[in-house]
């Protein structure tokens, strides 16, 4: 355990909370200032994140950087670390924080050019990306879920405020149906730390108490579920994902690009922190539902992603069918499909990062989202074509981009597991080829239409953006073995997990 | 033993009372935030007076009264609040009457009675208690003579107080007919020692008390005058109504309940769940409706009883260690919930003194005309909503999961199901704030200087009790283990 490396934790825990604090007491016409400085945080961030990565050591303890403060504890009910502010990462959660890093400086970017109201975005924006380390970070059940409803609350007025079409209306979904989700969570909480008896939060010890018998089979069978559908909400589980089509397409382009990107892997990450780690037993028992539920996901995105005409509606059910990857592969409980359930997180986060990006930029000028409005826009914005291409390949699964890394561990690990799934799976990637086939054809190809012979292509901030989203793609296509190498000695020691 | 030691905070409380009322009849013509600032140096004195106290050991009053940490807590609570509403009323009373002694003398007095009720070890002396607080109360809710909203609201809380106080007497005389005496062990050590079951007169008086009980703390189904007394009331007293009182009817529920009634848990642990459940849900659901801030909060503090309850059913259902950590958690609970109602009304007084709107549509656009009181509003919103970093994220969780026992986690998941309904309607007042634009012509202002500092101050303790409890979870602490040591009858308890 080095204590020192938990002061990085710590510091990126801290730091855009600081962040938000500061911001409070710049006056709200000064907007170069808060942007400038919110760009400093995001680089500062982004460097911290890659060093959690990086440092992460692959042969090492599962558990890294830990660090623990007494919280409350020997009061009332609580006993001796009853809660602590108890921090660390695994694997899984070193990979998120650098898509965390990554997307949360990409959107500083993006979120530049915002006038309305610019410091008050850049708060909430600090709050929500301080909640997101805080998930990761957090090996106390107290604190997780603190940070967790930290990361969803805030969205309800970044959407409501500074959102486009129907912002209201997809604000309160979005924020009624995630925090409607999270009462599960806390109804699990209650259960879990209640059966273990400890007095205790903290999350390694609750992990001892699942797996050695102390909370018993029967109960985890009845406390999974609230867990699993509590988090799975917020993962775009079908069928409660209904928040995310609209969530999207009201959301604010970097708003969007954090929470696609970011926040709905929180959800899935939670399944694994509480529903796999805590609860082995109720895990392995329901874990079948949840491959089906993933399976309809799979397919049922890319069928509605299929028929829409909506860029945002497009990858907004893209994302739904693409977290039902992850969800399949979690449910494998396979080495390899567990491994590519996280490598999905972390491909599909800046993927999807970047397409509401370009989404974004594209809509900034055009003021409208419609496929069929647009035409041979590759003659004038050949950047944003190039870039969107990327993306698309990824998402479709085309070697050598990191979704292909992903995408292949799943189905490998679905075909070791339930054969039959892994065939559906394959099935929702061919669909995927298909509307992202589709929208090439329509909106970047054919003849130009000449209502947008002047739209401009990326701006350097957005190229920044965007190149950093394709660097991380080509870094996990090409080069996969520091991401599966830090994920392996993780997974392998989550329990129920098959090699 | 007559110690008249024991309670000096309470006659600093009480001749600050008589001072005041006197200085108003002397000199009918000083200015009446004068009286304000006096009244909060009066509750001050008395909170400072009450922290030697703390760790004292118990002190007994004839067996009537008991000085001990949990009677300390209640006062440290009750001398604040008091302190906080003086502030408040400052302007709003000054702009609104000609004479405002009586306002404030009734304030410390119905602060007194809170303590009371909080020391009370016998139930006499608990109903005159909790009857000084009701009827100070009374006056105070109409205290607008000329106001019908006020008429009404106290008309509705005399009458419905009156009849709940009968159920109250009515309940005490059958349990005194049953056991034998009005003091809460002699009651404990009847009920104990009883042969052959319970019978119906201990039952209907346990229920009668419970009712009354209920009226007092707003519990559904007999929160019906709260709405109405909450909206007709002047704003700081909605204040008031909202904290002390509740918080002085959960202090005489938790001392009666633990020690003397607990023997005879299974009569009356379901029906206490019930009315939690029951209680919760109505006021969140009746919440969703309002359109007046008041009435919104009234029903919200109904919600908030709910979950207090749970705590109470909570002590029911468990052994002896879980109800002394439901009880402190409880305590805990009531530090934060107040703590937020008070910065809640705070920041509206504020709003009010500018607008006289208390319409949730008049807070349209306050994050642009005020963004510092919008804040705060919305702080103590997410407050009640359970949201973290502010106090209920902390102190909610802590409290159910202090509850949380075998025979109660539906009503747990209920509550927490309700936490979630109620952030809709705490939304819906934050979107007015947050999302439109300000009306024609308003532009930004500044609060006066008082209430914001007041406000600067209270959204500080929100924040603190949120995100570090230990220090106010350990005094709770204290507290609850003062209760159960106390009434050894935790270890009476009937299988």
């Amino acid at each position: 355990m080095d204590t020192a490396q938990g002061y990085v934790l710590v510091t990126a825990l801290a730091l855009p909370l600081l962040a938000a604090g500061a911001l409070l007491f710049v006056p709200g016409s000064q907007k170069m200032v808060a942007r400038y400085f919110s760009a400093v945080i995001g680089a500062i961030l982004l460097g911290l994140s890659v060093y959690v990565f990086l440092a992460y050591q692959a042969a090492g303890d599962v558990l890294q950087m830990q660090l623990r403060w007494a919280w409350i504890e020997n009061v009332g009910f609580l006993g001796e670390n009853g809660i602590s502010l108890h921090l660390g990462v695994d694997g899984i959660s070193a990979l998120l924080t650098l898509l965390t890093g990554v997307v949360a400086f990409a959107g500083t970017l993006i979120a530049w050019k915002l006038e309305y109201r610019a410091k008050d975005f850049f708060i909430l924006f600090w709050i929500l990306i301080a909640g997101v380390y805080g998930t990761f970070f957090a090996l106390d059940l107290f604190f997780f879920f603190f940070f967790y409803e930290l990361a969803v609350v805030p969205l309800y007025m970044l959407i409501g405020i500074w959102g486009s079409t129907r912002k209201e209306y997809g604000a309160m979904k979005l924020t009624l149906m995630l925090v409607g989700g999270s009462v599960g969570i806390w109804i699990g909480i209650f259960a879990v730390v209640h059966e273990a008896g400890l007095g205790t939060f903290d999350l390694p010890t609750l992990w001892e108490a699942g797996q050695n018998g102390l909370i018993s089979a029967e109960t985890q069978k009845i406390i999974f579920p609230f867990f699993a559908v509590g988090c799975g909400v917020l993962a775009g589980l079908w069928p409660l994902h209904t928040w995310s089509p609209d969530g999207h397409m009201s959301a604010p382009t970097s708003v969007s690009m954090v929470h696609a990107g970011v926040l709905m892997k929180l959800g899935a990450f939670g399944i694994i922190r509480l529903g796999i780690q805590i609860l082995p037993e109720g895990a392995e028992f329901w874990m079948p539902a949840l491959l089906v539920l993933g399976t309809i996901g799979a397919l049922y995105g890319a069928i509605a992603a299929l028929t829409q005409r909506d860029f945002k509606l497009i990858s907004g059910y893209s994302s739904v069918s693409h977290m039902g990857y992850v969800l399949i592969g979690l449910a494998t409980l396979h080495e390899v499909g567990v491994s590519g359930a996280a490598l999905q997180m972390f491909s599909h986060g800046v993927m999807t990062a970047l397409v509401f990006l370009l989404i974004g930029a594209l809509y900034d000028q055009a003021h409208t989202r419609d496929l069929s409005d647009f035409g041979g826009v590759a003659k004038v914005m050949p950047l944003w074509v190039i870039a969107y291409v990327m993306a698309g390949l990824a998402n479709v699964g085309l070697p050598g981009l990191s979704g292909f890394t992903a995408e292949f561990h799943i189905f490998v690990g679905a075909f070791k597991t339930y054969p039959v799934f892994g065939g559906l799976a394959i099935l929702a990637a061919a669909i995927a080829a298909a509307y992202m086939l589709r929208m090439f054809g329509v909106v970047f190809f054919g003849p130009l239409n000449p209502r947008w012979k002047d739209l401009k292509d990326l701006s350097p901030l957005e190229t920044i953006s965007a190149a950093l989203l394709i660097l991380s793609m080509l870094a996990m296509g090409l080069w996969w073995s520091p991401f599966t190498d830090r994920l392996a000695n993780t997974v392998t020691s989550l329990p129920g997990v098959i090699s | 033993m007559r110690d008249f030691t024991l309670f000096i905070p309470e006659y600093i409380a009480i001749a600050g009372a008589i001072a005041i009322l006197a200085t108003e009849l002397i000199w009918p013509k000083i200015r009446k935030d004068y009286l304000a600032y006096a009244t909060a140096a009066g509750a001050l004195g008395w909170l400072v007076a009450a922290i030697p106290y703390i760790g004292d050991t118990a002190g007994d009053f004839e067996g009537v009264l008991l000085a001990d940490d949990f009677t300390t807590y209640f006062r440290i609570l009750a001398a604040g609040i008091v302190m906080a509403i003086a502030l408040i009323s400052a302007h709003y009373m000054r702009d609104r009457t000609s004479t405002a002694g009586e306002y404030y003398g009734l304030l410390l007095v119905a602060g007194t009675g809170m303590v009371l009720m909080a020391a009370s070890r016998e139930l006499l002396t608990a109903y005159i208690s909790l009857e000084l607080l009701s009827f100070s109360l009374y006056i105070l809710v109409g205290y607008f003579k000329r106001d019908r909203l006020s008429n009404e609201a106290s008309l509705k809380y005399i009458l419905l107080g009156a009849f709940s106080s009968a159920m109250l007497l009515y309940g005490i005389s059958l349990i005194y007919g049953v056991t034998g005496t009005t003091s809460y062990e002699g009651i404990a050590e009847a009920l104990a020692a009883r042969e052959g079951g319970t019978d119906a007169a201990t039952v209907v008086g346990i229920m009668l008390i419970v009712a009354g009980v209920g009226f007092k703390v707003s519990a559904a189904p007999f929160h019906m005058w709260a709405p109405d007394a909450y909206q007709g009331a002047p704003l700081p007293i909605t204040a008031f109504l909202s904290t002390a009182s509740k918080a002085a009817g959960f202090a005489l529920i938790l001392r009666l309940f633990t020690g003397a009634l607990v023997v005879d848990a299974v009569e009356w642990r379901a029906v206490i769940a019930a009315l939690a459940a029951i209680t919760m849900t109505a006021g969140n659901l009746l919440a969703i409706q309002q359109s007046n801030l008041k009435r919104l909060v009234a029903y919200s503090s109904i919600g908030q009883v709910g979950y207090m309850l749970v705590a109470i059913a909570a002590i029911g259902y468990g052994d002896a260690a879980t109800a002394e950590s439901a009880s402190s958690a409880l305590l805990l609970h009531i530090v934060g919930y107040t703590v937020s109602t008070l910065a809640l009304f705070t920041a509206l007084t504020a709003h009010y003194n500018r607008t006289g709107d208390d319409t949730i549509a008049g807070l349209r656009g306050l994050a642009e005309t005020q963004p510092f009181l919008a804040l705060v509003i919305t702080a103590s919103l997410f407050s009640f909503a359970g949201l973290p970093f502010f106090a209920g994220f902390a102190t909610k969780l802590l409290l159910f999961q202090a509850s949380t026992t075998d025979g109660l986690l539906w009503l747990v998941g209920l509550a927490a199901a309700n936490s979630f309904v109620s952030l809709y309607y705490y939304l819906m007042v934050m979107r007015q704030m947050y999302l439109f634009d300000p009306p024609e012509g308003q532009t930004r202002f500044r609060p006066a200087p008082l209430l914001g500092a007041l406000a600067g101050l209270l959204l500080l303790g929100v924040l603190f009790i949120g995100v570090y409890p230990q220090p106010a979870f350990e005094a709770t602490d204290r507290a609850a283990s003062a209760l159960f040591e106390v009434s050894a009858s935790g270890l009476l308890r009937l299988p």
